[in-house]
């Protein structure tokens, strides 16, 4: 087999097995995760935190590692064979990307190290060229510290002015107040479609709309959403959105942005360096063409062919397809969880409006504690302030805990974890 | 499973040993773990004995997990009584010995969260008074 013919076989490799838009064969996938198959404690892992990080196909696996062993050098700079098709798998995976978010090119697709850095890419090239003393910028009560330090960063630093819309005593965001939010000086908005700790799904058409009626920009960070269901640059009409890889079965290290073309072209570069100039002469540089303008620097090119292959395997699946798996489970898991004496579900209670996110409190037990003890059952869950200590502090709570779930996950799961909660209420005499 | 939890955790954790608010402290501090949000604050009283600065008597709020507060509580139970100048060589393990089961890395953040508000307060208090 030439290496050719043995990449088109990793790559095909995903999705022989589910027709588009059939319910998820969750044994099936399972099989394609290796480590789901370890043992914790002595008891098969019940992995119940992919909202921090998911776990990985084969398929992304032996995507990278097909690099690594057969078509390996650096991208745009040999003109030998390696680095020519290493380059191409580059640009596909940047490709697979766009199509996968319903960019109208690939080229809007900037990768970057992950969300977080997609965010400060932002804040620093956008925010710094284009915001003035006074200026706004609108986000929500409810965003990862990720969408919300980089902006008290640069309000500080800036002269801007940060305001939050508020959230309903459900875990939704106000809209209702969203009027007064927005002022003439709004120039940014920033939300996540999908809250990582109350699980609430955003409709971001309507906030979009109206911060677009007074000519702010919006981002739309997909860090929750884009792995869990469909999401479509060009039905939301944002004017950038970021996600990031190891949360949509992909490697670490790599992060997507998406912009709209004109923004993006206008913006100056955020790092400097190799691979982001076409020229450099001794009386300055000039910047390439978008994204490369973005990327400076070798980039994590294996990695980002990991993330294609994560989004083929997603694309075979069908995201409608995972969204009701997740959708599924998730209201499954809420009705389980709010039966457990002392357990209050944190955010909405209505899975039609909830990702695959489920935090709640356990009365007179510490998230933590509770984390601990369900580790001894092999059952991994979240526990603490998931990043997100404001909107901690909204709902008056210093820690939560939190299940969340993704394709691999079973029913019998959420049953596992119930079990698990009961007992750690014995051990601690609740 | 148990053995995180063992009886005299849980009853420090159930009737923490000097609990509460020290009035006109000459030593109040506290911190939290970002990781987990678990905070921590110790009022402390000193007293002196020929020229030895001493802890005379020593309190904590806070609100976190069983770990985290009960191993200030046994911490504070070992410390009424040390001269102040000793603190700082007190070692986690000390901390890791009374609390007395394997702690995973990221619960052993927890458990020295009250010597590390405690080590820090003295030294502030320390370094107003030369």
């Amino acid at each position: 087999m030439t290496n050719d013919e043995r990449w088109a076989v990793a790559a095909g490799r995903a999705g022989a097995f589910n027709a588009k838009g059939a319910p998820l064969d969750v044994r099936r996938i399972r099989a394609d995760f290796p480590i789901l198959a370890q043992s914790v404690n002595g008891k098969r892992v019940v992995f119940l935190d992919s909202a921090a990080s998911s776990q990985k196909p084969i398929q992304v696996l032996q995507a990278m590692d097909e690099v690594y062993r057969c078509a390996y050098a650096n991208v745009h700079r040999g003109v030998y064979a390696f680095s020519e098709a290493a380059t191409a798998r580059y640009d596909e995976a940047r490709a697979k990307v766009a199509r996968f978010i319903g960019a109208p090119s690939a080229e809007q697709i900037v990768f970057t190290r992950n969300a977080t850095e997609a965010l400060n890419l932002l804040a620093y090239s956008y925010g710094r060229h284009f915001l003035r003393p006074g200026d706004e910028i609108l986000i929500t009560e409810l965003e990862h510290h990720a969408n919300f330090v980089p902006w008290q960063v640069l309000a500080q630093e800036r002269g801007l002015t940060l305001k939050f819309i508020p959230i309903t005593p459900e875990g939704q965001l106000d809209l209702q107040r969203l009027d007064e939010r927005l002022t003439p000086r709004t120039k940014l908005v920033s939300f996540a479609h999908v809250s990582n700790v109350l699980g609430t799904i955003t409709d971001p058409r309507p906030i979009i709309q109206r911060a677009h009626a007074i000519g702010a920009k919006v981002i739309v960070d997909g860090s929750q959403s884009a792995p869990h269901m469909p999401v479509n640059v060009g039905a939301m009409d944002c004017d950038f959105l970021v996600f990031s890889g190891h949360k949509m079965l992909g490697p670490t290290g790599i992060g997507v942005l998406y912009g709209k073309r004109e923004l993006l072209e206008a913006m100056p570069p955020f790092l400097t360096g190799g691979d982001m100039i076409s020229a450099v002469g001794f009386d300055g540089p000039r910047w390439n063409e978008v994204p490369l303008k973005f990327e400076a620097g070798t980039p994590a090119f294996v990695e980002a062919i990991g993330l294609g292959a994560a989004v083929d395997y997603l694309d075979a699946l069908g995201m409608e397809a995972v969204r009701a798996h997740e959708r599924e489970i998730t209201a499954y898991a809420l009705e389980r969880i709010s039966e457990v004496p002392g357990a209050k579900i944190v955010g909405p209670t209505d899975p039609e409006i909830r990702g695959g996110v489920v935090t709640f409190t356990l009365d007179r037990v510490h998230p933590h504690d509770l984390a601990s003890l369900l580790d001894r059952d092999g059952v991994a869950i979240r526990a603490g302030h998931h990043c997100a200590q404001p909107l901690h502090i909204r709902l008056g709570l210093s820690a939560t805990a939190r299940a969340s779930f993704y394709v691999y996950n079973e029913l019998h799961e959420v049953d596992a974890l119930i079990e698990a909660i009961y007992k750690a209420k014995a051990a601690l005499k609740r | 499973m148990q053995d995180l939890y063992r009886e005299h955790i849980l009853d420090h954790y159930e009737n923490p040993r000097h609990h509460g608010v020290i009035e006109h402290a000459d030593i109040s501090h506290e911190e939290s773990n970002p990781l987990c949000g678990d905070r921590i604050r110790i009022d402390v009283k000193l007293g002196s004995a020929g020229d030895r600065v001493y802890i005379a008597d020593a309190a904590f709020t806070g609100d976190g997990c069983i770990i985290s507060q009960a191993a200030t509580s046994m911490l504070l139970e070992d410390v009424v009584g040390k001269p102040v100048d000793e603190i700082d060589q007190i070692e986690p393990q000390r901390v890791l010995d009374l609390v007395g089961v394997p702690l995973t890395a990221a619960r052993v953040k927890c458990a020295l969260l009250g010597l590390k508000v405690l080590k820090t307060g003295i030294k502030l208090w320390t370094l107003r008074h030369p």
